[in-house]
């Protein structure tokens, strides 16, 4: 019995991995064999995917396009939740309990029911296909997410701790920043984490809000399918590429990520 | 010398102080003693500035620092809990009130240097805190608090997380840390024996009040009334109702102790004795036997605490030595009359 206990493990990470394997290997083959023949690797090995990504700005753009708009909304969305999780972790005040719930509810309707409001309003002011655009779009999910999580954390600080600061003559903006951020790093960490994600993977919106300057590399992959005909290889290596950045974030923040479960907020 | 005027504190409409007046001096510890909740915490919050009263004023080395934020005060506390800034390492988190006081690093250097040393933590400078040990984790909290040099020193029970033998350990160290500093030093606990072990004055508190201070050892023997004497008792004071007569004291039930002159007029009279005067060696002096009904007999190594039945009331007995008693045994035991304590109606002490 024991000598088999390798066998479900195994089964289930190659359960996992095999849309990855097929997504990668994709990304090396000419369209012509993905279409042409069933192979399990590359037959006819090519590059030209990558350097098509890399050199063509209407590929390369999308990226950078992501991760401009992406980057800002991390930002932002930890920039407000912090003192906004600070508070409803350290002051008791009228409704403070209801409207730490009323935060989360935002997150129960899908993107598509905000996607007209947003397009009208960004529209009407003149903020329609720009970074910002889909930036702040995205934080109407991650601000009460990042408050959630961060909340967690600072909860675990004890008060005596603040306390302590006040005493040693720390004033209020010296101590949240010299000595309460450091402290809740790692929730931080996850929270950002968490935003960077969202903003990440969200199509719709991004796609909605957006038309030429700002178009997410998510818009660029469903466009060019039914440009000119097929391009399975490149759009495989568009999607291998997009995977990438999630994978280096998630590697920096895996010990962080548990520490959070363990807050039972994650 | 710091001077609590007439301070009261509510909190939602809920009293957390009740008015209260407190001179404490330098030199010596200031303890204030209670159980939980008794207030003790949130007087120190109202000494050092980090909640403001309700109303009343308090003043420090006579001017009145009643709304002045904490940060201009010059105040230290150490906790319960052991804090300590988790990001830092032992060297900062002591350096920190210095280096927010604008002093010269080579300063810092050497008095946090010469702190850790008296605090026998200068091996650990260079770690954090989460890799000391606790007691070394409140040594670094400690060693913060004193390297300020403040005018006033508040140390909220530091050493109840500690365990047994680190705690005499400090305890020890505590009186002479502070012996050279003309601060005053405010040390909350819920233990009567810390109290008078660290000596200087008490107060007692009791649901937010300040019923009784003095010299800690004077209090112990002549609290000011029942409230104080339970406050200073650990195990809780025993009482019991009489009616004075002559030498002698009658209870209900039909028993009476022969307590030999007294200078009490007559009259009823709560009576209460400390555990440990409730002893079940007889000798010559103890004169009032007492019987009961064992409930349960705890036995400590070289002290046995047994909780009994008489008069239809609770008793406890701190004895030396060990006693086995089984539960629903009898026992008597016996009472030095020169050991109870008089209230009258009141509450109020009347002799002892």
């Amino acid at each position: 019995m024991r000598r088999h206990t390798w066998i479900i493990p195994t089964v289930y990470i190659i359960f996992l991995m095999l849309p990855i394997y097929w997504l990668v290997s994709m990304s090396f083959k000419t369209t012509n064999e993905i279409l042409g023949s069933f192979t399990l690797w590359p037959q006819d090995f090519t590059l030209e995917n990558y350097r098509t990504i890399f050199t063509d700005p209407t590929w390369y753009n999308g990226y950078i396009n992501s991760i401009i708009y992406v980057s800002i909304n991390t930002v932002l969305s930890v920039a407000v939740a912090l003192p906004a999780a600070y508070a409803f972790s350290r002051y008791r005040f009228l409704g403070d309990k209801h409207l730490f719930f009323w935060l989360l509810t935002n997150r129960m309707a899908p993107a598509a029911v905000f996607a007209l409001p947003f397009f009208q309003l960004y529209s009407a002011v003149g903020i329609f296909d720009t970074h910002l655009a889909v930036a702040l779009a995205h934080t109407l999910f991650n601000i009460p997410l990042a408050v959630w999580i961060l909340e967690g954390f600072m909860s675990s600080v004890p008060k005596q701790l603040d306390e302590t600061a006040y005493i040693d003559g720390y004033s209020f903006p010296a101590f949240f920043t010299k000595i309460f951020i450091p402290t809740i790093g790692a929730g931080i960490g996850v929270a950002a984490f968490f935003c960077f994600m969202f903003s990440w993977v969200e199509l719709l919106l991004a796609k909605t809000l957006t038309a030429v300057a700002a178009k997410p590399i998510a818009a660029t992959m469903t466009k060019t399918a039914s440009s000119s005909g097929y391009e399975l290889g490149l759009l495989a290596a568009a999607g291998t590429l997009t995977i990438i950045p999630g994978a280096i974030v998630i590697y920096f923040v895996r010990n962080y990520i548990a520490k959070g479960f363990a807050l039972g907020r994650v | 010398m710091l001077e609590l005027k007439n301070v009261r504190k509510s909190v939602l409409g809920e009293v957390h102080i009740h008015p209260t007046d407190l001179l404490l001096d330098t030199g010596g510890f200031n303890i204030l003693l209670g159980t939980t909740l008794a207030g003790k915490t949130t007087l120190m919050h109202l000494m050092a500035g980090l909640e403001k009263p309700t109303s009343g004023e308090i003043w420090f080395n006579g001017s009145n620092v009643t709304g002045m934020a904490v940060q201009k005060r010059n105040v230290s506390m150490v906790y319960q809990q052991f804090i300590n800034y988790p990001n830092m390492t032992v060297f900062e988190n002591i350096a920190s009130p210095l280096k927010v006081g604008c002093i010269l690093p080579a300063e810092i250097k050497r008095r946090v240097g010469e702190m850790a040393e008296l605090m026998k933590i200068s091996p650990m400078l260079d770690r954090r805190p989460s890799e000391l040990s606790g007691g070394q984790q409140q040594r670094t909290a400690m060693a913060r608090a004193l390297v300020k040099e403040s005018d006033l020193v508040l140390l909220d029970e530091p050493l109840a997380n500690l365990d047994f033998k680190l705690r005499e350990e400090l305890r020890d160290e505590l009186p002479k840390l502070f012996k050279e500093r003309n601060c005053v030093v405010v040390y909350a606990t819920t233990e009567p024996t810390e109290a008078l072990l660290l000596g200087g004055k008490t107060a007692a508190l009791h649901e937010g009040r300040v019923v009784d201070f003095g010299v800690t050892g004077e209090k112990y023997r002549q609290p000011v009334d029942l409230t104080s004497a339970g406050v200073f008792s650990e195990p809780p004071i025993n009482t019991v109702s009489v009616t004075k007569r002559g030498q002698e004291l009658h209870l209900d039930y039909g028993t009476s102790w022969s307590i030999g002159k007294s200078k009490l007029p007559d009259g009823n009279y709560t009576v209460g004795i400390r555990a440990h005067n409730v002893i079940v060696e007889r000798s010559a002096r103890k004169s009032i036997k007492i019987s009961g009904t064992v409930k349960v007999a705890e036995i400590s190594g070289s002290e046995s605490m047994i909780h009994f039945d008489a008069f239809d009331k609770s008793w406890i007995s701190l004895s030396q030595g060990v006693h086995i008693y089984e539960s629903g045994e009898d026992i008597t035991l016996y009472m030095d009359a020169s050991h109870l304590m008089y209230f009258d109606q009141n509450g109020k002490l009347v002799g002892i």
